[in-house]
């Protein structure tokens, strides 16, 4: 089972206790109607699908209820980093050590 | 076998734990953030916890407040005080926006106790019971169920259950006191 760092509650508690929400920092535009088709259909449906670290929500639902975002590489599951809902997306160099 | 939630009282009893219904008591579910936070604690006559997991108690042992999440929390307090309770939270409003809800009707509790009761946990919740010190609490999950666990002491707990979840984890509970039992014996 995954454990999962919860940054509002401050501890690292079972996935069981999180849900899954998709992938974060999808801005909603401030005015949709003023949308194409192709930009609203972007908006609502396409995701990026990343290989590797990638950016997404998840809420603790079965705790303190909040969403936040983590940065999890799909391919092995490694949490490299959760933060709170708000806040800017680390870098991943700064996350893996590593220069992009 | 169903335990019979209609009165409070022991449900279930092993050499390992006790399960029993706690006494109804009253309810309020509270939301608050920011600058409402300060009043309301003044005019519930208890400092709302800071930490999630953390409680606090007024003077006269009537209230306890326990933190949920970031702007939440959950508070027990005895039938004749909840009128009080409510008064309190609406002479604030509007100029400290918040939101204080009776859901006396909403859970009853279950009492965990004896040599063994952090054990029984273990039967549906996936976290560690203890990771939870004797004094606090959390929402967390047991067998599927979201709940709010209570720590009293080492080996006593109380569980708040929503309503049509309990006849379920009260015969999981009953179940696991008699296994644990025999598991001893
Ligand atoms: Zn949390």
């Amino acid at each position: 089972m995954l454990l999962i760092h919860c940054p509002y509650c401050d501890e690292t508690l079972p996935e069981l206790e999180f849900a899954h929400a998709g992938e974060a920092h999808v801005a909603r535009p401030e005015n949709p109607s003023a949308q194409s088709d192709a930009e609203w259909e972007e908006f609502l449906f396409i995701r990026r699908n990343v290989k590797g670290p990638h950016y997404e929500r998840w809420r603790h639902t079965h705790g303190c209820g909040r969403f936040f975002n983590a940065v999890r590489d799909t391919v092995s599951d490694r949490f490299l980093a959760t933060y709170p809902a708000g806040a800017p997306r680390p870098s991943l160099a700064s996350l893996t050590g590593e220069s992009e | 076998m169903t335990p019979d939630l209609s009165a409070p009282g022991p449900l279930a009893e092993s050499a390992a734990a006790k399960l029993s219904l706690a006494v109804p008591c009253a309810r309020l579910s509270l939301r608050a953030r920011g600058a409402a936070v300060a009043p309301l604690s003044a005019a519930l006559g208890l400092t709302l916890p800071e930490r999630i997991g953390t409680r606090a108690s007024t003077a006269a042992g009537d209230t306890e407040a326990l933190r949920l999440g970031p702007d939440e929390w959950v508070l027990h307090a005895t039938p004749a005080a909840l009128p009080g309770l409510l008064a309190a939270c609406a002479a604030l409003s509007p100029e400290h926006p918040h939101s204080a809800v009776d859901i006396s009707g909403r859970e009853l509790t279950l009492v965990l106790e004896g040599p063994r009761a952090a054990e029984l946990l273990t039967l549906g919740m996936p976290r560690d019971p203890d990771s939870i010190a004797p004094g606090e609490g959390r929402r967390t999950l047991f067998d599927g169920v979201s709940v709010v666990l209570w720590r009293e002491a080492d080996t006593r707990f109380r569980m708040d259950i929503w309503h049509s979840f309990a006849p379920h984890l009260a015969s999981l509970l009953a179940t696991g006191c008699a296994e644990l039992a025999a598991e001893t014996a």
